[in-house]
């Protein structure tokens, strides 16, 4: 395999795990977060309004890590240095 | 590979100033600062503290008492202080990723890390402004020692890495929200890509919304004046003593 090709293939191959593998740990976060936050809602509704503000930034934070690897992944196929570094040079051939 | 989906508004460029060009992101920030100036500056020529009040008026008044009061419950009395600077961060955002679900053809400006990287910068500096301002140098420089000065590098890597994480968050999210629909009008385009732009709207407010307060969240940490007992640290149930 070329040198092309191999980046080609390793590209599409981390892109895909990149965001495979990121994206569960912050969902089962999340469900988890979530569920706590409706049984605390439960206890106490009149704090109803910050337990969801708190809820929220929470989120926020835990989806950080699934944004870092959704940001790789996208790099790795959108915007690939290696991938345009071997293309000029294919071209310039 | 690149030339697919466009992955940020930084790489369409508009119109050249002199050999300069001047891609959507300036242009589209610029747009949104115009818009906001002058609609409010021609709302606010004529307050009145009467009963009946302009429409305009009395937007602008839910907003700013929202804001305010969202302020004051996380950072204490003053929340006058900071509500220029807070409420400057929430609109500019939520507008620019309204503005990117409603208006054909607008870009969000804060789908570009050069956007969202200026404000994680802006609120990395402000932190230590407001702190100095309020707790003084000695003050404000002290907290870094606090538990045990072993902890100085944790506490200043600690800051770096919350900014960055301001700045990749806020932009990952709306960059996502953009390349979703784009992608989505090449596959199936009748209705997912509408479906797709209203969500990205819901996340456009709550990332708003999340930068806004975790901004807040670090001033507040930062300018925190202990009196009696100290409060929780950043919401560690840690034992103090006394």
């Amino acid at each position: 395999m070329t040198g092309l090709e191999l980046i080609a293939v390793a590209s599409i191959v981390t892109g895909g795990i990149t965001i495979m593998v990121g994206s569960i740990g912050p969902a089962l976060a999340e469900g988890r977060a979530v569920a706590e936050a409706l049984s605390a809602i439960a206890q106490q509704p009149d704090e109803s309004g910050t337990i969801t503000r708190t809820l929220f930034v929470g989120l926020a934070m835990v989806e950080s890590t699934a944004i870092y690897c959704f940001v790789v992944s996208m790099i790795v196929i959108f915007a690939n240095p290696f991938w345009t570094y071997f293309v000029e040079q294919a071209a310039g051939q | 590979m690149n030339g697919a989906v466009r992955l940020t508004p930084d790489e369409l460029t508009i119109f050249q100033i002199g050999g300069v060009p001047i891609n959507a992101t300036i242009v589209f920030t610029w747009a949104l600062m115009l818009l906001m100036v002058i609609g409010s500056w021609l709302i606010t020529r004529r307050l009145t503290s009467d009963v009946k009040i302009s429409p305009g008026q009395n937007l602008l008044e839910v907003i700013v008492t929202a804001i305010r009061d969202q302020i004051a419950e996380i950072g204490g009395e003053n929340a006058q202080l900071y509500m220029p600077f807070i409420g400057t961060l929430f609109l500019l955002i939520a507008v620019s990723n309204v503005f990117a679900a409603l208006v054909p053809g607008f870009e969000a400006p804060t789908a570009s890390l050069s956007t969202t990287a200026a404000l994680a910068l802006c609120v990395f500096v402000a932190v230590p402004i407001y702190g100095i301002s309020q707790r003084g140098l000695g003050g404000y420089l002290r907290q870094y020692i606090e538990p045990t000065p072993l902890m100085l590098p944790f506490q200043v890597i600690g800051e770096v890495s919350r900014t960055l994480a301001l700045a990749v968050r806020l932009f990952g999210n709306i960059m996502s929200g953009t390349m979703i629909v784009g992608l989505l009008l090449a596959i199936a385009p009748f209705f997912f890509p509408i479906v797709m732009r209203l969500l990205g709207l819901l996340t456009g407010f709550v990332q708003a919304y999340i930068f806004a307060v975790l901004a807040m969240v670090y001033i507040a940490s930062a300018t925190k004046v202990t009196r009696g007992a100290p409060p929780e640290d950043e919401g560690e149930p840690a034992a103090e003593a006394g």
